[in-house]
């Protein structure tokens, strides 16, 4: 059953939320031992939540457009007197003082929420290895990885352990993901969600996003947590446009752009009508089969009635140097309140400052280290301009193509992932190998539009793909539309591990 | 390895952030580091000349918000978070140096 | 080393002293700089704050609008331009900081390009006046509460993320006294303005000086020294001279002084080296990717030029211009300070004397509550006293009975039976002391201007004794001199 499916049956009073919360309890009690998708089941309060939803259906209340659907929260959201971890020995057992925005509107629209997923530490990762907790497993073969950071999320909506999830994306955390656990994800403007209450990656690039079996579903958890917080200062204060009606208005007359230089820099072998024949130099390492379902998409697309072609954004390529240099920096000064002094782990010393650094060297995993000195070496004197301020103005000119772009085309299409979900392991040695596997999703990041996977058949292993509809700032309802269709044109079922 | 960090950079690193390393970790991390700013060297190499950098994907000004009192929180829901309390405060071992 | 303790004075010839001041000024809004806890002094500790101001995961801030606006008002009563800016984190580790960064602004602050001018018409630039956020309170346990020897460290976060204004003035400041006039200039601007209560003991006026020296002559810049911390305007003269001549002796000697920060030895009289410069911190600025740039219109800057109180230089030069002269500097600088230079200035448009009014007036009015005293009830007082129908002594006894009870000085100099002294009883009065005073009044007669001053004090002094303060003691002096024969 679909989340509004649930809602709509919750609030006719044809299910109860509890017995909806039961399944996929029970669900997660048998499944999530192999899965590892969940840091914490909240069985008890979603089960008091359900029976406080159907005393309200029993009294005739209004009970939210999300009622009784059960809903997954990766565990970098704060939700008050309930643990968050960020999957890091450095918050493990903290219990935050108040709730995260998205968590008190998806409360408000009804929502029950079942647990808190698992990530790669702060959100730190491609594959949700880096969990000090362990691994989380991609429910189509439990060998591989769900992506990340927030394999979690994907993995326990892709299991059937939730009906909705959230995420946090910060160079394409949702969707690469969502594309390797076939479950459609979404990235908002950023700016349209509010990020108070979501423990910070790298402010300038984090947007929480929803995860959904289907593109109808995302969509309207997308509604429940979008919209202006006074809490948060980079909070767009524009009304949202509703979205789920326009799901089914089709592409006719819409301009798609394939974007040259994110489809492996081969437009040529695109064979796509328009091609421009560009010879512009793209990204490394997008696999044939994710090309092939890319150019599958296109021209379902094109064949639904909108006009397909070539575009290229030369500077898309530079969006993974830049962003590696942006999202480190702005996260080492995030995660230097980890220091001992006020929450989370401590380990002591004879003096205070040696107490910080016994506490961040035990308390940190790996990975974040490694973020934490690139981001501090970006950032240090004599290196500013060379690194840091160089990937700012980098950002600069890829607004300005995109800007550019999107006076052609309506939306652009591109892979999500390079690859299928990869074997557990096989990019955990070497960094540089897993941060390729954003190239596709950082350039919205950068620019602050939105995007969104949505599942579009099997990679020649069988494992599900995810095509990216991209969009100008506040095109949601633009993107969700196109991905709607590109959902209803989709080979097969790409969801169902 | 391209060695643009040496061993002793990463160790100035480490010191600023506050983080420990034995020496074998910093040779790998000052290689691993070297290895990405290899990769950024396209960014390294543009030509910046006439672009203003961006800080933030936002062109918003002036989000303000009005001086009005709203409630703190619980000083015992703050404290029972903190790894040692005294009097009411964090306690922290001897802090030796002044504030910068 | 740390040279020999205080020495006062002036530096030796040819060296000219150079002192720029940072001066932190905590704004008296009702809330934080970033959130809704309230800004309030002497609380218990730890109940002030928030997710916000404890820096914990996940918090966000929001600019205080009251902030930004008295920032901004600060930077216009300081003449400067207020222009875009932004702000940005300066990163560096320390307990009493809950994000380990403080909110500062950087590269584009607030305010720029100001001056001060001080009561002596010297004027101070200002480089820039910055909105910034306060940091936490420690208190060092054990070992007598010295840094060094504590046991353990207690942290109150309750100021944590008080909005502050950082005024960073040029290094045009040539004196220890000088340093502490620009700080009394910069307390009455604030007061003035009502930004803030400005008080240097409870901490919300916090004072860093740096300071070097060169030739007379000269224009460098050598090597400073910055002393953290100075927590009343007596320090703060006494540790500028301190160092100034710590300096003035190690340039002497052949050597150099340090570039490090320095914190004064209040029992000392010394100041002793902190942190140097060398390991001084990268603290990695870079724009706060949390915040979004104040750009303040043309509009808002006029409204707040508009709203702009008159500041303590434009009334001390109204007093003046009033006082056609008879005013001194000093006796401006000090009314306006203590906010009696209308006062002063309405009784002399009602006719009063104006040098009498000023020097009564600063000299025993120095109370707080003079709420009693009005402008025409003090022009009658200075009018009894000019015309001699009471004395000085009297005239400060009525004041006295103004303040406390309001009456006019007419009914309150009937009532106590106050007249000034005819001048043949005062003329018989004087001679009676001259007699008893025999070597006195030789040395009166044959001492030189200083001596003369100093005896006639004490002529004057034995004869408002034995008349009970009713003689005049203008009077009483000019007859001393003219018995004296010039
Ligand atoms: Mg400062
Ligand atoms: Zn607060």
């Amino acid at each position: 059953m679909t989340a509004l499916g649930v809602a709509a049956a919750v609030n006719a009073g044809e299910r109860t939320a509890r017995s909806v919360a039961e399944d996929y309890l029970d669900r997660i009690s048998k499944g999530d031992g192999e899965i590892g998708a969940f840091n914490l089941v909240l069985a008890e309060e979603a089960l008091a939540d359900a029976d406080r939803i159907d005393a309200a259906v029993g009294r005739g209340e209004p009970v939210g457009p999300l009622a009784g659907v059960p809903v997954a929260l990766k565990d970098n959201l704060c939700t008050r007197g309930i643990p968050t971890t960020c999957s890091s020995r450095m918050l493990e057992g903290w219990r935050p003082p108040y709730s995260a925005t998205v968590v008190q509107r998806l409360r408000a629209a009804g929502a029950v929420i079942v647990g808190k997923t698992n990530l790669d530490e702060f959100a730190m990762g491609s594959s949700t290895e880096n969990s000090a907790f362990g691994p989380t497993r991609n429910p189509h073969d439990t060998s591989r990885v769900p992506g990340g950071s927030s394999g979690g999320s994907a993995a326990a909506v892709a299991a059937g352990f939730a009906a909705l999830a959230l995420g946090s994306d910060t160079g394409g955390s949702i969707r690469q993901p969502a594309a390797l656990c076939g479950v459609v994800g979404m990235k908002p403007t950023y700016g349209r969600v509010s990020r108070y209450g979501l423990v910070a990656l790298a402010s300038s690039l984090d947007q929480i996003g929803p995860f959904g079996t289907n593109v109808a579903d995302a969509a309207a958890c997308y509604e429940a947590i979008a919209g202006h917080d006074p809490l948060d200062s980079t909070s767009i204060d524009q009304p949202v446009e509703p979205v789920g009606k326009a799901l089914t208005d089709g592409v006719e007359g819409l301009r798609v752009g394939v974007v040259a230089e994110l489809c492996g820099g081969r437009p040529q072998e695109a064979h796509l009508a328009g091609t421009d024949g560009s010879a512009a130099s793209g990204v490394e390492g997008v696999a044939g089969d994710v090309l092939s379902r890319v150019q599958d998409a296109a021209e379902a697309l094109e064949q639904a009635g909108a006009e397909v072609r070539t575009v290229s954004v030369p500077s898309a390529v530079l969006g993974l140097s830049a962003y590696y240099l942006i999202a480190p920096a702005e996260a080492s000064s995030n995660l230097a309140r980890y220091d001992g002094v006020r929450y989370g782990l401590r380990v002591d010393a004879a003096n205070a400052a040696e107490m910080n650094v016994n506490t961040r060297t035990a308390g940190f995993g790996a990975e974040v280290k490694r973020r934490i000195m690139l981001g501090t070496y970006a950032l240090s004197a004599g290196y500013y301009d060379a690194f840091y301020g160089k990937a700012l103005r980098a950002r600069t000119l890829m607004l300005q193509e995109f800007a550019t772009v999107y006076e052609d085309v309506d939306v652009l299409l591109c892979p999500t992932a390079p690859t299928t979900a990869f074997e557990l392991g096989a990019k955990t040695a070497d960094p540089l190998l897993m941060y390729l596997n954003d190239v596709c999703t950082i350039p919205s990041n950068l620019t602050g539009h939105p995007a969104i996977s949505v599942p579009f058949g099997r990679g020649d292993d069988g494992l599900p793909v995810g095509v990216q509809v991209m969009g100008p700032a506040l095109s949601e309802r633009l993107i969700f539309r196109v991905a709607a269709a590109l959902e209803r044109t989709a080979p097969g079922d790409g969801s169902t591990p | 390895m391209s060695g643009r960090i040496s061993r002793d950079e990463a160790a100035h690193v480490a010191r600023l952030a506050r983080l420990r390393f034995s020496d074998d970790e910093l040779d790998e991390l000052a290689a691993q580091l070297s290895a990405v700013l290899d990769h950024a060297a396209d960014v390294e190499a543009l030509d910046v000349s006439g672009i203003e950098p961006t800080s933030h994907p936002q062109p918003l000004t002036d989000v303000t918000r009005v001086d009005e009192v709203r409630p703190s929180l619980e000083r015992d829901e703050v404290l029972a978070q903190a790894p040692s309390v005294a009097e009411g405060q964090f306690r922290v071992p001897p802090i030796l140096g002044e504030a910068p | 080393m740390s040279g020999t303790p205080e020495r006062e004075g002036t530096l030796a010839d040819g060296w000219e002293l150079v002192v720029g001041l940072e001066v932190h000024v905590e704004l008296s809004t009702a809330t934080k700089l970033f959130c809704g806890c309230a800004n309030r002094f002497g609380d218990e500790p730890n109940t002030n704050v928030c997710p916000v101001c404890l820096g914990l995961p996940g918090s966000l801030p929001v600019v205080n609008a009251a902030a930004v606006d008295f920032a901004m008002r600060l930077g216009r009563a300081l003449g400067c331009e207020v222009r875009p800016a932004v702000f940005a984190r300066k990163n560096y580790f320390y307990p009493d900081m809950p994000k380990d960064y403080q909110i500062s602004q950087y590269d584009q602050p607030t305010n720029t390009d100001g001056c001060l001018e001080l009561p002596d018409g010297d004027v101070v630039g200002i480089e820039r006046a910055h909105i910034e956020e306060d940091t936490g309170k420690t208190t060092h346990v054990g070992g007598g509460g010295r840094i060094h020897d504590a046991d353990h460290a207690l942290v109150d976060y309750n100021r944590a993320g008080v909005p502050l204004v950082e005024i960073v003035s040029r290094p045009d400041i040539r004196g220890a006294e000088q340093a502490r006039t620009y700080v009394r200039e910069l307390r009455a601007i604030l007061l003035a303005i009502g930004v803030s209560d400005a008080r240097m003991e409870e901490g919300s006026m916090r004072v860093d000086a740096n300071v070097s020296v060169r030739p007379v002559g000269s224009n460098e810049l050598r090597t400073r020294c910055e002393i953290k911390n100075l927590s009343s305007l007596r320090s703060l003269g006494r540790a500028i001279a301190f160092e100034a001549h710590r300096h003035v002796d190690l340039w002497s000697g052949g050597e150099r002084p340090r570039q490090e920060t320095r914190h004064w030895d209040e029992a000392g009289g010394r100041t002793t080296p902190g942190r140097s410069k060398e390991d001084a911190e990268d603290y990695r600025y870079f724009q706060d990717p949390d915040l979004v740039p104040l750009a303040p219109s043309a509009d808002q800057v006029a409204a707040i030029d508009a709203a702009l109180p008159v500041l303590p230089a434009a009334r001390r030069a109204a007093l003046l211009a009033a006082g056609a002269g008879a005013v001194s500097a000093s006796d401006a600088a000090l009314l306006v300070e203590r906010d009696q230079d209308a006062l002063v200035r309405t009784a002399v448009a009602m006719g009063a004397d104006p040098g009498l009014t000023a020097t009564r007036v600063s000299n025993d009015l120095a109370v707080d509550d003079w709420s009693r005293v009005t402008p025409d009830g003090l022009a009658a007082l200075i009018g009894l006293e000019a015309s001699g129908q009471i004395t000085a002594t009297q005239a400060k006894q009525v004041l006295a009975e103004m303040v406390e009870a309001g009456d006019d000085p007419a009914s309150i100099a009937e009532r106590r039976g106050f007249q000034a002294m005819a001048g043949d009883d005062l003329a018989a009065t004087v001679d009676r002391v001259i007699a008893g005073n025999p070597d006195e009044w030789q040395r009166f007669c044959s001492g030189d201007d200083t001596d003369r001053k100093k005896l006639s004090g004490f002529f004057i002094g034995q004869v408002m004794r034995s008349t009970r303060g009713r003689a005049d003691g203008a009077a009483v002096n000019r007859l001393l001199q003219e018995k004296a024969g010039g």
